[in-house]
């Protein structure tokens, strides 16, 4: 068997592919975090945003590709090792109790993953796979779609699920990598909630100024 | 130290072997001495069952003195009992109030198969050992004391991993049923020492080979495995052993 194959059929190997495709997630959502944020100066800069990184040409598709590829490896090998780990725990303990080391985050990684999933489905049902136009535009699907209670709820719901899963995946992919050292462990910890927060924050923010503001956004 | 005595009431597994069907057995025990060990408890609950002419519980133990590794079962949920760095032997009774129940369980992980009651084979753990392989040491006549430097910090930091008794509670915690805190300490303890370099490549690729074949899961680092560890091993030698890894598979010659 090929060096390549063994590494990444092995456990560790499996955590490798969760750990880096989790991190290329994680860069893909700050930079969605941070040109998100553009709609908080109005939907003129909001739907420029939009604008310019259309006009990135054959960069988009290349772009489009590769987070598909990093998406479907990551819900994969995570589908895997939740079968594998069940399988593996041989028999469930009659008092279930924590030792003091999962979170909220950590225990509920398979199922904040699987609903995640489904939202981001919604999610690009909602706003990348419709026509936009010169007339409809992006901040228009927008405030229409967040407008309508039963996505703002779907909205609420999928941003805060997102917002547990990664508050345990930011630091276990430091953690996977083996990048741990007493004297920084505490503080990488502090900023990949901190970062999960803020990111989680800004979006909800988007929201609900999106359900006050209604069709007022300038 | 005036002594006291409770009662108390134990769930306890039983189950005859690897393939029969397991259940929880209750008894009631009275006037347990609070200075009593959790194994004292356990045996004084087998004197009882024998006179009685019933099967006594098999479980493991050996120094009772928490440095051999032999005894753990589940208490309550937790591997080890509550307290912290602490094995089975060396928790007591007085950790326990008067009519308390108190479940107990074997070590549970599709590594570990149930040999009988609280007993299971954590023999998984020895062939991950032996899939390490060996170490390289000059034999002859002893070399100078002082021809390979060793910083104090490394020597402790070596030790502190070599402090695993290769109890299984790690993967009796894990909610993945894996062994990685011990699968850390062993591969820490040598991959930090001059003496254990020369084989590092070979013995984590081998090791963790060896983890996956047992039927082990995969570390989700949800570090309770450090909260029961007898020892307080930590998990800075999961996150080494995970830099040996990947270090070693991608610059191993072979």
């Amino acid at each position: 068997m090929s060096w390549f194959i063994q590494t990444f059929r092995s456990s560790l190997g499996k955590k490798y592919i969760m750990a880096f495709t989790g991190f290329m997630l994680a860069g893909f959502l700050l930079v969605h975090t941070i040109g998100n944020s553009t709609i908080f100066w109005g939907r003129s800069a909001f739907n420029a945003y939009a604008h310019h990184l259309h006009s990135l040409g054959i960069f988009v598709p290349i772009f489009e590709i590769g987070l598909y590829t990093i998406f479907f490896l990551h819900v994969i090998t995570g589908i895997i090792l939740f079968l594998e780990n069940r399988k593996a725990r041989g028999g469930k303990y009659a008092v279930e109790t924590s030792a003091g080391g999962r979170t909220l985050g950590s225990k509920t990684m398979p199922y904040t993953g699987v609903a995640i999933f489904i939202f981001i489905l919604i999610h690009l049902a909602n706003f990348h796979f419709v026509e936009k136009t010169e007339v409809k535009t992006i901040s228009d699907f927008v405030t229409q779609v967040l407008n309508n209670p039963f996505f703002t709820l779907i909205y609420t719901a999928g941003i805060s699920l997102l917002f547990i899963h990664i508050s345990h995946g930011f630091w276990s992919l430091l953690q996977t990598f083996g990048i741990s050292h007493p004297k920084y462990d505490s503080p990488l910890r502090v900023v990949a909630w901190a970062l999960a927060g803020i990111m989680g924050a800004v979006f909800l923010l988007i929201t609900f100024l999106m359900v006050i503001s209604r069709n007022q956004l300038l | 130290m005036s002594s006291k005595t409770i009662n108390i009431n134990v769930k306890i597994w039983r189950q005859n072997g690897p393939l029969a069907t397991g259940a929880f057995e209750e008894h009631a025990l009275k006037d347990i001495s609070t200075d009593s060990s959790f194994l004292e408890m356990i045996d004084v609950l087998n004197e009882w069952l024998t006179i009685k002419g019933l099967e006594p519980i098999a479980f493991d133990h050996d120094c009772r003195e928490g440095i051999c590794g032999m005894c753990g079962a589940v208490v309550n949920g937790t591997a080890h009992g509550p307290d912290k760095e602490t094995t089975l032997c060396q928790l007591h009774m007085r950790r326990f109030k008067n009519g308390d129940t108190i479940v107990i369980e074997p070590f549970r992980s599709q590594g570990f198969p149930i040999v009988k009651d609280l007993i299971v084979d954590r023999s998984a753990l020895d062939r991950i050992i032996a899939a390490g392989g060996y170490v390289s040491v000059n034999t002859g006549s002893p070399q100078d004391g002082n021809t390979i430097l060793i910083p104090q910090h490394v020597a402790e930091q070596a030790m502190d991993a070599a402090a695993c008794i290769g109890c299984g509670a790690c993967a009796a915690a894990c909610p993945n049923g894996t062994p990685m805190l011990f699968l850390g300490a062993k591969v820490s303890q040598l991959a930090l020492l001059p003496q254990g370099k020369l084989e590092a490549k070979k013995r984590a690729i081998n090791m963790v080979l060896q983890m996956d074949k047992e039927g082990f899961g995969n570390c989700g680092n949800e570090r309770e495995c450090e909260n029961v560890c007898p020892k307080g091993i930590t998990i800075r030698n999961i996150a080494r052993l995970n830099r040996e890894f990947l270090k070693a598979s991608f610059t191993i010659d072979h």
